[in-house]
């Protein structure tokens, strides 16, 4: 069985700790982080901004105030996606492998889905109360793609019954028509 | 590439040689005012002023995603201020990227913070932005004056760039992290902070004595480079690449460039469109004006424009000017259509941006903070 388990900052040891409960032990787990382009495409644009700081036309320098901050960010990026999984790994405490992607997150989430027996992740929406809020659009985008079995966990413990909005009022007897009086 | 622009437009007799002149040399103290904030800052940033920012942050944050939001608006907006704009967009956003990945959290809503920052708490100090230092000159403002006149928009404008940012990433902001790792304590870079802190004391009393306050910027610009030489950790190359010299070529060829569009007709066109007088009405809309039209053409050749038929209304006409083309570019990615389309046209596409997203932070934060903040001007200007 192949599982994959798609890793995000803040909510990643929820799934950590669901495959580590219904995974069997014989599973191959993949351990998945996608950097997005957005963060750095950010910076990119602040930089783009600054009229005349940057190089037009050819690569910008490595240092100086002609650096583009956005290319430094999408090499911390990477070092701080590596350093995630490595907690991530040491979390899991199974053999597991390790896959850095980027690009557009949801739909390398689903790529990397192809083939497998099992995608779990984290909802990432309003975490306050039940319902379709709770996950953002790159979850929704995921579980409504993804070409395998999903199983979608609570970061924290999920809230109770309670805060479902009430059920909608039973329908109401119509009034009579005008024409039976 | 503004440089042969403006050679072309003195050729051409587009602007008299004359006016060229009499342009570049109303200009020379700003450009060199520029240049030192520049030295400030890099050597700052080289005496290790931003990362022991980021690790106090990280400390003081603790993980917690809120937290580190509320010291980042803190430390953006002190560094804008004081050491300009390309401080934080070139030296502080990575930084605090670095820190926000390496606590946990999730970096977007703090990046898009220092991108937002970087424009809406440029309003305080002549020296926070290049337009800022162009309007000094025209408004015949003291720096000190000048920083009492913007205190409370920039106050303000920050509020409430806090409060959309609050709510706008609230999702974000939720994702508690699991193990916030604080990193070594920081040391601390007594050198350069005193050095800051004594230019801007400088600023002050260069202002109270009549001293233009450009000598404040470049004493301390020396001193940190000083240091700097003397200790072999920079070459007197390493100096004078911190002070940016291609960019301040571009600063003065786009003024030379904006000045022969501005006499052959954009100022008659733009004279009619332009509310006279210092009313509220009339700041709402020089600020609204000016806000567009840094979003088409970019806010340094807005405020090119802009300055000289502002100026006669008076000082808060030329404030609430910086204020749309200080606080309006967070409306547009890249700042303007302009360099939007430019950067279609040399293939440097944003592939990752999500450009609605990226709209509908603007729309709401751009109203948010630049309608209270001109009535905050309008109040200060009645009360100083």
């Amino acid at each position: 069985m192949r599982v994959i388990a798609w890793l995000v900052e803040g909510t990643w040891p929820a799934c950590v700790d669901a495959v580590r409960t219904y995974a069997p032990h014989a599973s191959e787990v993949v351990l998945l982080h996608v950097s997005g382009e957005e963060v750095p495409g950010v910076a990119h644009g602040a930089f783009a901004g600054l009229l005349g700081r940057g190089h037009p036309w050819g690569r910008p320098p490595a240092e100086g105030w002609g650096r583009d901050p956005g290319d430094l960010l999408a090499d911390l990026g990477g070092t701080s996606a590596a350093e995630l999984l490595d907690a991530a790994a040491a979390r899991l405490g199974r053999p597991c492998t390790r896959l850095e992607r980027g690009g557009r997150v949801e739909r390398e989430v689903v790529a990397a889905a192809e083939g497998a027996d099992l995608l779990v992740l984290a909802r990432d929406g309003d975490r306050e109360r039940l319902g379709p809020r709770s996950l953002g659009p790159a979850a929704r985008f995921a579980v409504d793609h993804a070409p395998c079995p999903v199983l979608l966990v609570w970061p924290e413990t999920a809230p109770d019954l309670t805060t479902m909005p009430p059920p909608p009022p039973p329908p109401s007897p119509l009034p009579h028509s005008p024409h039976h009086r | 590439m503004a440089v042969p622009a403006a050679g072309v437009a003195v050729a051409v007799g587009a602007i008299p040689l004359g006016h060229a002149r009499a342009e570049a040399e109303r200009l020379g103290p700003v450009v060199g005012f520029l240049a030192a904030v520049l030295v400030l800052a890099h050597f700052c940033d080289a005496e290790g002023l931003f990362r022991a920012c980021g690790a106090w942050t990280a400390r003081w944050a603790r993980g917690r995603p809120v937290r580190l939001l509320t010291a980042v608006f803190a430390l953006a907006s002190a560094i804008t201020a004081v050491l300009s704009l390309d401080a934080t967009v070139v030296l502080l956003t990575p930084v605090v990227f670095a820190t926000a990945a390496r606590t946990g959290v999730r970096p977007k809503p703090h990046v898009y913070a220092c991108t937002h920052l970087s424009n809406t708490a440029s309003l305080l100090l002549p020296v926070s932005n290049l337009t800022n230092l162009l309007a000094f000159t025209a408004s015949g403002l003291s720096f000190t004056r000048f920083a009492a006149l913007m205190a409370l928009p920039w106050l303000v404008a920050i509020g409430a760039e806090y409060v959309v940012f609050r709510r706008f990433f609230a999702r974000d902001l939720a994702a508690a992290a699991p193990s916030p790792r604080t990193g070594e304590p920081p040391g601390l870079p007594l050198f350069a902070l005193v050095t800051v802190a004594c230019t801007l004391a400088g600023f002050v009393v260069a202002s109270t004595f009549g001293v233009e306050p450009v000598w404040a910027a470049l004493a301390g610009a020396l001193v940190l480079a000083g240091r700097a030489l003397v200790r072999r950790t920079a070459t007197p190359l390493t100096v004078v690449r911190a002070a940016a010299p291609a960019f301040l070529a571009f600063v003065l060829a786009l003024a030379i460039v904006v000045r022969a569009v501005v006499d052959n007709g954009l100022a008659g066109a733009l004279g009619h469109v332009l509310p006279g007088g210092t009313g509220l009405p009339a700041l709402l809309a020089v600020a609204a004006l000016a806000a567009v039209l840094a979003n088409l053409i970019n806010n340094l050749p807005a405020v090119l424009v802009l300055l000289p038929l502002t100026a006669p209304a008076g000082p808060g006409a030329v404030l609430a000017v910086l204020l749309g083309v200080n606080i309006g570019p967070n409306l547009t990615y890249a700042g303007s259509l302009a360099t939007l389309l430019w950067r279609r046209i040399v293939h440097q596409h944003e592939h990752g941006v999500d450009l609605e997203e990226f709209t509908r932070l603007g729309l709401l934060a751009v109203p948010s903070a630049l309608l209270p903040a001109v009535v905050a001007l309008w109040g200060a200007l009645q009360a100083l």
